[in-house]
């Protein structure tokens, strides 16, 4: 250790060098360019990977270290992002030589838990191993302790999964995924967990603003755009949507958006004469006023 | 005498750092790898036990390691091989077939000779140990 210490004190290190190096930079700028709002997440992310390169600075000048506990658990209301954000961890991790090779399984109870006895552990067992070297992204990791069974074969997924996280913390990295309030009895059922989970990140929901230009850019990698009075209707209709049953952020705008993109589809067709090219990009309010949120009735898919 | 038989076979065994190296080659190939054992060293035995399905959609050598871990530790006086299946349209075979494990003594082949009609001369070779039943050829 004093060898170490030496060493340390007259060598420097250019740690923004060592940033940009590691590619964290374009992680994270792409990270703030592609996902609107969702500023606490982003921050954490950046604290967790300068956590990480000094880490790994440490790690070369000698500095005895044990591997980063990376296990993480994201928490939040539905259509948050929380997949989209650990499918850009498992890309930051790798850069930063974490995981080996930086893929993301992304499995819910079903890939997990066997429907008779015996079937569990060695489905478990072939999905860590498809994990190993990457990201094991368990989304509703909650199903997989049913209270209310004691013999339910969740239990023993759930040993296993707590097995590796402790044993093998250097060939994979566990983010487990859900509801913030089941989450947390979750972890109260199964305290194993907690004390393997390094950094708790919650997802907030995302302001009307937020998911507007969420829309918007939605529409715009499909070619498509709001027309000005579209754009108004469409704000309308994230505030009324919200207030109704089965909100869930993001997804609930990208079915809207599915659903007024058929609506336009049909308009078209029945339109007399011939379609401009404007015509077939251009979401019109009708589109979005059509729908039966503006009817007081909720929409049929949450 | 040693069986000598895949790929490396007249290096010395490679150590497990080695083969782990060789496995992320494979896996990187997008290769699915297998592993196989038997207690019959005849060279004509091609149809091994498998240990398992082919692992596919594996990415790291690290789960086929602890595979491999797995397997001697229950066949610890088996020979155990590696192999690695390319399922790419017209290759569809293996690519690279190693052996991991060969038990401690090899006691080798006897050449049996035959005399035929003519004074003609049939040449068999046998294991040694195939005169013991299966399961009880290395103890």
């Amino acid at each position: 250790m004093s060898a170490a210490v030496e060493l340390a004190s007259d060598s420097s290190v250019d740690l923004r060098a060592e940033f940009s190096a590691a590619g964290i930079d374009e992680f994270l700028a792409a990270l703030d360019r592609d996902l609107v709002g969702l500023k606490p997440v982003k921050s954490r992310i950046r604290e967790i990977a300068s956590l990480l390169l000094i880490e790994r600075v440490r790690q070369r000048l000698g500095f005895t270290t044990e591997t980063p506990t990376l296990h993480m658990s994201f928490t939040g209301n539905p259509g948050t992002g929380k997949t989209t954000v650990a499918m850009r961890m498992a890309g930051i991790l790798k850069a930063l030589g974490f995981i080996r090779q930086g893929q993301l399984i992304s499995v819910t109870r079903d890939d997990l838990v066997g429907q008779y006895i015996g079937h569990t552990a060695p489905k478990t067992k072939e999905i860590l191993k498809k994990a190993m070297g990457g990201v094991l992204f368990i989304d509703e990791a909650y199903y997989l302790y049913r209270p209310d069974n004691e013999r339910d074969y969740g239990q023993e997924a759930i040993e296993i999964l707590l097995q590796v996280m402790e044993n093998q913390r250097e060939d994979l990295v566990v983010i487990l995924a859900g509801y913030a309030d089941r989450m947390e009895k979750f972890f109260t059922m199964n305290p194993g967990f907690r004390s393997r989970i390094a950094h708790h990140i919650d997802f907030p929901d995302y302001e009307d603003s937020e998911l507007l230009s969420i829309s918007e850019t939605m529409l715009a990698r499909q070619n498509y755009r709001f027309s000005p009075a579209a754009r108004q209707a469409m704000r309308d209709y994230i505030a009324r949507r919200r207030a109704q049953p089965y909100f869930s952020n993001a997804r609930s705008i990208r079915n809207a958006l599915d659903r007024a993109r058929l609506r336009q589809a049909g308009r078209l067709i029945a339109h007399e004469g011939p379609v401009r090219a404007e015509m077939l990009m251009e979401i019109e309010p009708g589109d979005i006023l059509s729908s039966r949120v503006f009817q007081g009735t909720p929409d049929s898919a949450p | 005498m040693r069986v000598t038989q895949g790929c490396f076979s007249f290096l010395p065994d490679l150590t497990d750092a080695q083969i782990s190296r060789q496995v992320q080659y494979c896996l990187d190939n997008g290769w699915a790898v297998s592993l196989e054992y038997t207690d019959d060293p005849h060279p004509r035995n091609t149809y091994w036990e498998m240990w398992g399905h082919p692992m596919f959609d594996i990415r790291d050598a690290k789960a086929i390691m602890g595979e491999l871990a797995e397997c001697r530790r229950m066949h610890d006086n088996c020979y155990i091989r590696l192999c690695a299946f390319d399922s790419t349209h017209t290759w569809e075979s293996l690519r690279l077939s190693f052996i991991v494990q060969r038990p401690a003594r090899e006691p080798g082949f006897m050449l049996a000779r035959q005399e035929a009609d003519g004074r003609n001369i049939r040449y068999e070779t046998r294991a040694y140990v195939m005169e013991k039943p299966e399961g009880a050829r290395y103890e």
